[in-house]
């Protein structure tokens, strides 16, 4: 089995959020990057795959070369090789395109995404890529098992969890579930010297007409400081919740 | 060329996204100058919608959809909005509705926008907002596709009624076999239980609550709200309640109308996914703790002594205006 893991390489949840150049884009000054969240839960499912069913596991980027590294860091978890797709991932039809042609060059049988970025969260890219290429598609993934030639997934509905089966190839959008976060690997020094002499393949993207484009950015509002009501006077919550806030 | 919205329905009965959906599409189609028309799957009845400004409705009835599939789902949008010759198409963030959104992108080969959190900013260009970052930061999108599709957050627009009147038409879009693909073999509901994504009110728990014995607190004071239960990530983690009720970055987003959270500390990714909620109250024993600062209203406090007497005053209050 073959498997293609999408990565976004996104600013760490603890980082500062500003923007420069007239708020026109994301201020990376002093941003530590790390593989999207939903993407590494996909990883290391696909890992597992790897490790129990001898799966083949590629990782695959759209971005610069500042984001090798979190290709690297996928390999020294353990993927066997990586793609980067040299330019800006600016819009999700466009990320799509470029990831279809690498998809139909690999004949991949699974491609696992996360279902949403934590920068953008377009949460498009995995849907689009299905829909581009006429695969099956399951989103929100919180399971997933591969038996032969068809798949066995569980998705997180609105209120439960739904399970169905689908033949490959297969796109999942992921998150946490595929694996949970104990699962998760930290990579050891073997992982990381091993990742610098796997391949990590740069490919120039396709054309590809943008249909979105970010043109600007907002910080919120400043919040108002929060009203401390007493512990001995709860009626006076219950009274600002009702009157000022007027949410019961 | 009107303006389209899946308005979806449970059981037959609508949702209230779908008529936060139509209040907002027709605020878009009046800056468009144009009508709304609402496709409905198996929706027994309609007429509701003609209250917030649906001008028509194509109405899907067919037992093959009985059960939701992205695929057929995307499929049946796809033909309405070419049946329409809509331009823009709306849909909702509901987890159906974010999964079957980028396939009906694909087939009408439209630029589709998540999260849109407000009406367009402007109609030419196409410019909307829309949250991004995780909630820390907004983005303004440009859209320059000629079809347009646009998903919009939850809650974030509300209920605004307008009278309309309403044409109803029976509408058979053609489905193929390769639309039910992914067959659904199973589905667990939690049912008599106010969902997560439907819930007007969550009431969240922490660690601070020391142990899965004392949820009960939770659950008394969620159930005078009618709201729903939840809890950060470590008390999942913990294996204190199930994962279905982590809410935060890597669980469950939640945007309702009031946010309860006690004895969470609020921890950075705690408030990434609950933050479009409107008002967030926070009870908690260390006036520190980072919740605070998101906070609109905060009791500093022994959570088992103020929980127990803020659902008793809760009670009275229901009580009397009830």
């Amino acid at each position: 089995m073959k498997i293609l893991v999408c990565i976004s390489h996104v600013p760490d949840t603890t980082s500062k959020i500003n923007f420069t150049n007239g708020d026109s884009e994301f201020d990376t000054n002093g941003v530590q990057f790390v593989i999207n969240p939903n993407d590494e839960f996909g990883l290391t499912r696909a890992i597992w795959f790897q490790e129990q069913q001898g799966a083949n596991v590629t990782v695959v980027n759209v971005g610069g070369p500042d984001t090798e590294p979190t290709l690297r860091k996928a390999l020294a978890i353990g993927a066997n090789e990586a793609i980067r797709i040299n330019a800006k991932p600016t819009d999700g039809f466009f990320v799509a395109k470029q990831l279809v042609e690498v998809i139909k060059q690999g004949q991949y049988d699974l491609v696992i995404c996360g279902k949403e970025s934590l920068d953008y969260n377009g949460g498009m890219v995995p849907g689009m890529i299905a829909g581009l290429l006429g695969y099956n598609f399951i989103n929100s993934c919180i399971d997933l098992k591969v038996d032969g030639s068809s798949a066995k997934v569980i998705r997180e509905i609105d209120g439960g969890k739904e399970t169905s089966s689908a033949s490959l190839p297969l796109v999942v959008g992921g998150q946490k579930g595929l694996v949970e976060e104990k699962d998760l690997r930290i990579p050891n020094m073997r992982g990381i010297m091993t990742a610098r002499t796997k391949a990590l393949t740069v490919l120039e993207p396709i054309d590809a007409t943008i249909s979105t484009k970010a043109v600007k950015f907002e910080k919120p509002a400043p919040k108002s400081t929060v009203k401390l009501v007493s512990a001995d006077n709860l009626d006076e919550l219950v009274s600002l919740l009702h009157n000022e806030a007027k949410v019961i | 060329m009107s303006l389209l919205i899946y308005a979806e329905s449970a059981e037959g009965k609508f949702k209230k996204v779908a008529f936060e959906l139509a209040s907002y599409a027709k605020k878009v189609a009046e800056s468009l100058g144009t009508t709304v028309t609402a496709v409905t799957v198996n929706a027994s009845d309609v007429s509701e919608l003609s209250k917030y400004g649906v001008d028509k409705v194509l109405k899907v009835t067919n037992d093959k959809l009985a059960t939701f599939n992205a695929k057929a789902f995307a499929d049946v949008i796809k033909q309405a909005a070419q049946k329409e010759g809509a331009r823009v198409i709306v849909l909702s963030s509901t987890t159906d509705s974010i999964y079957l959104a980028p396939l009906v992108a694909v087939g009408l080969e439209a630029g589709y926008t998540s999260n849109v959190v407000g009406l367009p900013l402007s109609t030419s260009p196409f410019q909307v907002k829309r949250n991004a970052f995780s909630n820390k930061a907004f983005n303004i999108t440009e859209i320059s596709t000629d079809i347009k599709v646009l998903g919009l957050a939850k809650n974030s627009y509300g209920l605004v009624e307008s009278s309309s009147t309403l044409s109803t038409e029976d509408f058979s879009p053609s489905l193929n076999d390769a639309d039910f693909n992914v067959k659904v073999e199973n589905v667990e509901k939690v049912t008599g239980k106010v969902t997560i994504a439907d819930a007007e009110v969550v009431v969240s728990g922490g660690r601070g609550l020391k142990g899965p014995e004392n949820w009960g607190l939770v659950e008394d004071l969620a159930a005078v709200l009618g709201a729903a239960t939840a809890c950060s990530k470590p008390v999942s983690d913990l294996g204190w309640r199930p994962h279905s009720e982590h809410v935060g970055q890597t669980g469950k987003p939640v945007a309702t109308n009031l946010y309860i959270a006690i004895g969470i500390s609020g921890a950075i990714q705690h408030i990434a996914g609950i933050n479009s909620s409107k008002v967030k109250v926070v009870i908690n024993s260390d006036p520190e703790a980072p919740f605070f600062k998101v906070a609109d209203y905060g009791v500093v406090g022994d959570a088992f002594e103020i929980v127990p007497k803020l659902t008793q005053k809760l009670k009275e209050f229901k009580a009397q205006n009830s």
